[in-house]
């Protein structure tokens, strides 16, 4: 397979979010502000990086009927790697972040990616893969991120652009979550038709 | 694919290695990272101090007293000392009746009772509502702030249950939790101090007494 495509599918065709509908808890969960959506789908990307190149190595040594209990293990060691150096390394973004961490483990998008790509692909394809798809993912978390931020509570990245006062705090809450992905993912599927 | 065959044995050792390895790589990091993750905690707590009370030349972190509260959480007292003197006390406290779980707050008072300053330490209540106690009861507008009144002078509660401070719009409860949490951070001083003073050790004491004052309220 093409390397490009491999890659890009993350973005527009195969996003984890918008089109495959995958991993909507942390979605709708962490996307208050842009600044924990991106922080979310970095840590997601870091994840599903490294997932895939470990599950592409050890491929062949996993006898079929373990191979599920095995990816686990592979992930959620990586996620508590994650859990462990954000506390210590960024402690407010942790702060912010918290629970959603270690859900991680349990992201569809991680255990479907090594299920589906990394478990029959070389590490290299499998790296990209994970790569693609996990920015993908951030990207639409921080878009969703933003859109909800912004209407919220008038910022964009923590900057002021509107008094809060004026800000619908239905967006911020989890309602305005559904409603801005809803909208998000139609307007999405609506380009995809026409283009 | 060269799958290996699913047989028992197979399994067993490809499952023990893997977790072993696992296991390994873990406590690698866990140790690798267990210094920075208690010095950014500490780190938070020095701030947290030396936002809360006036200028001090000691080490408060290292001269604290933890108490109990009558809600069975536990409250710890940083002295804060200047030339020997008390200039402040720092208090850890926690109330449980918050929106989302438990609210984490740093209060300042001065020796004789009055807030000098507060800093939400952890949270979880809701964004955009209950997220605003950051600054709320700092504010000067209207009767929201709680900053140089005193818990003995002022009656510290939202005015909805008849006090004199104004809860965050659309967020009584969060409100509550957080004059929850002040109250017992200096009810619990005061009680424990009257003991410890006279007695001269610093125990660890559960008020009963202040628990039955509590429910008649």
């Amino acid at each position: 397979m093409n390397q490009w495509n491999n890659f890009s599918k993350g973005f527009f065709k195969e996003n984890a979010v918008f089109t495959l509908l995958l991993g909507m808890c942390p979605t709708l969960g962490v996307t208050s502000s842009a600044i924990n959506g991106l922080g979310m789908g970095l840590a997601t990307t870091f994840v599903l990086v490294m997932s895939n190149i470990a599950v592409a190595l050890v491929k062949d040594f996993i006898p079929d009927k373990v191979r599920i209990p095995a990816f686990v293990v592979i992930i959620a060691s990586f996620v508590t790697v994650v859990e462990l150096t954000m506390q210590a390394y960024v402690p407010s973004l942790y702060d912010s972040l918290g629970l959603f961490i270690p859900l991680i483990v349990v992201n569809c998008i991680v255990l479907g990616r090594a299920e589906s790509f990394a478990s029959k692909n070389n590490v290299g394809s499998s790296a990209i893969d994970g790569l693609g798809m996990g920015l993908g993912f951030a990207m639409a978390l921080t878009i969703l991120g933003t859109i909800r931020e912004f209407l919220g509570s008038g910022k964009a990245f923590g900057l002021s652009i509107f008094p809060e006062d004026y800000g619908m705090i239905i967006f911020v809450l989890a309602p305005g979550a559904f409603i801005a992905l809803g909208y998000l993912i139609a307007i999405i599927n609506k380009t995809k038709k026409t283009a | 694919m060269a799958q290996k065959e699913s047989s028992l044995k197979n399994m067993v050792i490809t499952l023990l290695v893997i977790t072993g390895v696992a296991g390994a790589a873990l406590g690698f990091v866990y140790k690798l990272t267990k210094e920075p993750i208690a010095k950014a905690k500490l780190e938070k707590q020095q701030n947290a101090i030396k936002e809360v009370v006036p200028e001090f030349d000691n080490n408060p972190a290292g001269e604290f007293t933890e108490y109990k509260s009558v809600e069975g959480t536990a409250i710890k007292v940083f002295p804060a000392k200047k030339d020997g003197q008390l200039v402040g006390l720092a208090i850890e406290t926690i109330s449980k009746k918050g929106f989302g779980g438990e609210v984490k707050l740093m209060v300042g008072f001065t020796p004789d009772g009055t807030i000098i300053n507060y800093m939400v330490l952890e949270h979880k209540e809701t964004p955009g509502l209950g997220t605003k106690m950051d600054e709320w009861f700092k504010t000067d507008k209207k009767n929201q702030s709680i900053l140089n009144k005193s818990l003995d002078k002022n009656n510290l509660t939202v005015a909805k249950d008849g006090g004199e401070v104004d809860a965050i719009t659309a967020a009584t409860i969060s409100s509550r939790a957080f004059l929850d949490a002040v109250h017992l951070a200096w009810t619990t001083y005061q009680a424990n101090k009257a003991v410890s003073d006279s007695t001269t050790t610093k125990q660890v004491i559960t008020l009963e007494k202040e628990k039955s004052n509590e429910s008649v309220e």
